[in-house]
C-alpha cells in the first residue's frame, strides 16, 4: 500500500493518516511512506521505532513501513466491563474506574471496593432518583428571597437562631456519611455513587442557606449541645452501608422531613420559610432511596431486619446517657409554632411541637412497617430512636 | 546461591519502578535477581570489568568503555539484548527555519550547540559528523555544550531541550538534536512545527545495550537473556514496565552499528585505546 502525505509534516497531521492506515491492517503489513516534508523521514522512522514498527529507507527518499505487533498485543487479551445497560452482580476489581461497558486494556490496578456486591448497594430505583435529583438542584442565591424585607421580634428571631444552628451540625453529619460511603462503593454503581455525590451536595447547599439564615439580620449562631452532637457522633460511628444508610436516611431524615415541614408551616418570615421548603424536598429524595434501597435488600437477605433492629438497639444504649435534643432547640421550637408569650399561645406551641413528635414517630413506623416489621415491633423500634431527631 | 546481579544507572527515578519490576519477574521465572544502582556509568563500568556485577545495562559510550576496558585486559565481552527501540537511531543537525546557513559547509565561523559532553547522541556523534564534513569542532565552529546530567552519556534530555531553546532564542545558529527528540520537542511546543530546518543528519547507530563478560555464570548469563527475550508485550505484568523502559520487546544484541561512535570517541579523545578517560572537562 503506497501512502503519499504530499506537503503535510509528520508533526502537523501526517502522524494521524499513517495511524489511521496502520490501524486497519494486520501485523506485518506494509505501507510505503512519500511526502515533501524534509523532516518527514527523521520523524516517521523515529515515531517508528517507539511504536515498534520496523521501517526500510528507500533510494528515492519513500520509507517503507511494516506494522509491528505492539498495537495488537496490547488489546489481545482486552475484555468489555460489563455492558452499559446492565449492572453486574459483582463487578471485579480491576474493572475500576472504567465506564461501565469500556473496553479494558489488561494489567492495571486491582483496587478492592469494600462494597462491590449489587445486592448490598444497589436499588432498582437509584437511576431514576439521580435523574430525579440531578433536575431538582436549586440555586441558594435565586431560590431564596434573600432580599425580602421582615422584622422579627427578637425573641422569635432568636428562636430562629437556634434552630438553623441546631439544623447545620445535622447537616454536617448528613454531608459527612454519603460522601464517605460512596469513596468505599464500586464505581460499576454510578448511579448509587451520583446519588450519594448528590445527596452530599444537597446537604452542602442546606449547610449554606442554614447558615445565612442564622446571619441574616446581624446576630450570633446559637448554642450545639453536647447531647446532640453525641447523637450525630453514634451515627457517623456505623461502618456497614446498609445501616448507616438506615440510621440517616431512613430514620433520621425521614424524622427531618417532618420537623422541615413543622417549620416551613409555623415558618415567621419568608427566608426561614423558603429554606425549609427546599431542603424538605431534597431530604424526601433522600428517605426515599434509603428505603428502596432496604426494600431491594431486604428481599435477598433475610437476616436484615434483624440487623436492623440490632443497630437501632445499639445506637440507643449508646445514647441513653445523653441529654437528647437540646433544649434550646426544644424550646425554640414551641415558641415558633406559639408566636407570642401569651399562655393561650403558648399552650398552642406546646400542642404543636407534641403533635410533630406523634407526626414523627407515625412517619418513622411506616418505613419500618414498609420494610417489612410487624405493627408492634415498629413502635417499639420508633421510639428507640434519638431524641435528638436525625 | 547469589543472585544474578545487574547494574543500572540512575539516571531518573523511575529506574527503581523499572528495575523492582523486572525483578519480581525474573524471581517469579525462576532466576535468582537482583540490581544494583550507579550515579554514573564510568563506576558502572568499571565495575562490570571488575566482576563485581554480572551485568551492566550500558548506553552506546559505556559498550564502547567496557569493550576497550575488557579487550586490554583479555576478557571476552559482548552486547546480549538490546531494545528494539535501540537500533537504528540518527541526530539531526538543524538550523533556525528563517537562518541564512544554507549548508553544512555555511556552519564555518558560527556556533553550534550540543546536549552533555558526555552525549552519544547530542555531542559525540554529531560532532563527528561535521569533522566527516571537514568542520572540525573549536576549530571551524564554536562549540556551546549543555552539560545537563554529565556522567549519564546523556541519557538525560535536559541538555538537548536546553540546547533546542538556545537555537530559538537565536543563541546559537545550529543544534544538534537526537531524531526523536526533535519529535518530541515539536509536540512539547520547544521547536515549534516549521520553526527549524533540517541540515545534515548523522548515519544510523544503535544505542543502549546489556553488556555481559566472560566472568559472569555463563548458564545463568545465558538464562538472563533467555528470559528478557521472552518479555511479551502481550503480558500486562510486563508491559507497562517495557512502557516505562521504552521498548516493545528485547532483541538480540548487536555491535556493528557502534562503528561510528568507536571512530568519535577516538577522534574527540574521550577515551583512549585501553578504556581510560581522557576527555577533557569531564567529571561525572
Amino acid at each position: 500500500m503506497n501512502l503519499d502525505l504530499a506537503g503535510l509534516a509528520f508533526d502537523t497531521g501526517g502522524r494521524l493518516l499513517i495511524q489511521k492506515v496502520l490501524a486497519g491492517l494486520p501485523p506485518g503489513s506494509t505501507v510505503t511512506v512519500t511526502g515533501r516534508d524534509p523532516f518527514l523521514t527523521l520523524h516517521l522512522r523515529a515515531w517508528c521505532r517507539s511504536a515498534g514498527h520496523g521501517t526500510t529507507a528507500q533510494d528515492d527518499g519513500a520509507v517503507e513501513v511494516v506494522k509491528g505487533r505492539p498495537d495488537a498485543d496490547r488489546w489481545a487479551h482486552a475484555e468489555r466491563a460489563g455492558e452499559p445497560g446492565a449492572v453486574a452482580r459483582r463487578p471485579p476489581g480491576h474493572w475500576g474506574l472504567a465506564a461501565r461497558g469500556a473496553l479494558l486494556e489488561t494489567g492495571g490496578p486491582e483496587p478492592a471496593y469494600e462494597l462491590a456486591d449489587r445486592d448490598i448497594v444497589w436499588a432498582d430505583l437509584a437511576p431514576r432518583l439521580y435523574a430525579h435529583a440531578a433536575a431538582a438542584q436549586w440555586d441558594p442565591a435565586t431560590a431564596v428571597p434573600w432580599d425580602a424585607p421582615f422584622t422579627l421580634p427578637a425573641d422569635i428571631e432568636a428562636a430562629i437562631v437556634q434552630i438553623m444552628t441546631y439544623l447545620v451540625e445535622n447537616e454536617q453529619a448528613a454531608l459527612v456519611i454519603p460522601a464517605r460511603l460512596l469513596t468505599r462503593i464500586h464505581p460499576h454503581f454510578r448511579e448509587v455513587l451520583g446519588l450519594l455525590a448528590v445527596q452530599a451536595a444537597d446537604e452542602a447547599r442546606h449547610v449554606d442557606v442554614f447558615t445565612r439564615r442564622a446571619l441574616h439580620t446581624g446576630g450570633r449562631m446559637g448554642s450545639s449541645s453536647a447531647g446532640g452532637r453525641a447523637s450525630l457522633a453514634s451515627l457517623l460511628a456505623e461502618p456497614d452501608f446498609t445501616l448507616a444508610s438506615f440510621l440517616l436516611s431512613v430514620l433520621g431524615e425521614g424524622t427531618f422531613v417532618h420537623l422541615l415541614t413543622f417549620l416551613e408551616r409555623h415558618a415567621p418570615d419568608p427566608v426561614t420559610r423558603a429554606v425549609t421548603r427546599l431542603a424538605r424536598a431534597d431530604e424526601a429524595r433522600h428517605v426515599a432511596f434509603g428505603v428502596a434501597h432496604l426494600e431491594h435488600q431486604s428481599a435477598s437477605d433475610p437476616t436484615m431486619l434483624g440487623r436492623l433492629r440490632g443497630a437501632i438497639e445499639r445506637r440507643h444504649d449508646m445514647l441513653i446517657d445523653t441529654a437528647g435534643l437540646n433544649q434550646d432547640v426544644f424550646d425554640a421550637l414551641l415558641l415558633l409554632a406559639a408566636g407570642s408569650w401569651t399562655p393561650p399561645a403558648l399552650h398552642r406551641g406546646h400542642l404543636a411541637v407534641r403533635q410533630l413528635q406523634a407526626d414523627m414517630d407515625t412517619g418513622r413506623r411506616r418505613h419500618l412497617s414498609r420494610l417489612g416489621f410487624p405493627d408492634d415491633e415498629a413502635a417499639e423500634l420508633s421510639a428507640l430512636h434519638t431524641r435528638n431527631f436525625m | 546461591m547469589t543472585a544474578f546481579t545487574m547494574g543500572a544507572v540512575a539516571y531518573d527515578p523511575k529506574v527503581v519502578t523499572i528495575w523492582n519490576g523486572f525483578r519480581s519477574w525474573f524471581v517469579a521465572s525462576g532466576l535468582p535477581f537482583d540490581y544494583v544502582l550507579y550515579s554514573n556509568y564510568e563506576r558502572q563500568v568499571e565495575d562490570l570489568i571488575a566482576g563485581r556485577i554480572d551485568a551492566a545495562w550500558n548506553s552506546p559510550l559505556a559498550w564502547v568503555r567496557a569493550r576497550r576496558l575488557a579487550e586490554a585486559q583479555g576478557l571476552t565481552i559482548r552486547a546480549l539484548t538490546m531494545r528494539d527501540t535501540d537500533r537504528d537511531l540518527a541526530t539531526a543537525i538543524v538550523t533556525r527555519a528563517d537562518s541564512d546557513i544554507a549548508s553544512v559547509e555555511e556552519l564555518r565561523g558560527r556556533t553550534v550547540a550540543t546536549g552533555a559532553v558526555d552525549s552519544p547522541q547530542a555531542t559525540l556523534l554529531p560532532l563527528d559528523h561535521l569533522r566527516r564534513h571537514g568542520l572540525h569542532p573549536g576549530t571551524d565552529f564554536t562549540v556551546r555544550r549543555f552539560d545537563v546530567g554529565v556522567g549519564l552519556h546523556g541519557d538525560h534530555i535536559g541538555g538537548e531541550r536546553d540546547a533546542a531553546r538556545a537555537l530559538i532564542a537565536g543563541e546559537v545558529d545550529a543544534a544538534c538534536i537526537l531524531d526523536g527528540n526533535h519529535l518530541l520537542f515539536t509536540k512539547e511546543g520547544v521547536l515549534p512545527s516549521g520553526s527549524t530546518r533540517l541540515l545534515t543528519t548523522t548515519g544510523r547507530y544503535d544505542h543502549c545495550t546489556m553488556t555481559v563478560t566472560g566472568s559472569a555464570d555463563p548458564d545463568r548469563t545465558a538464562r538472563f537473556g533467555e528470559l528478557l527475550r521472552s518479555m511479551s508485550y502481550a503480558d500486562p505484568a510486563v508491559r507497562p514496565l517495557l512502557d516505562l523502559e521504552g521498548l516493545t520487546s528485547w532483541e538480540d544484541g548487536r555491535t556493528d552499528r557502534y562503528r561510528m561512535l568507536e571512530a568519535a570517541v577516538t577522534a574527540a579523545g574521550f577515551y583512549d585505546a585501553a578504556g581510560t578517560v581522557t576527555a577533557a572537562e569531564y567529571q561525572p
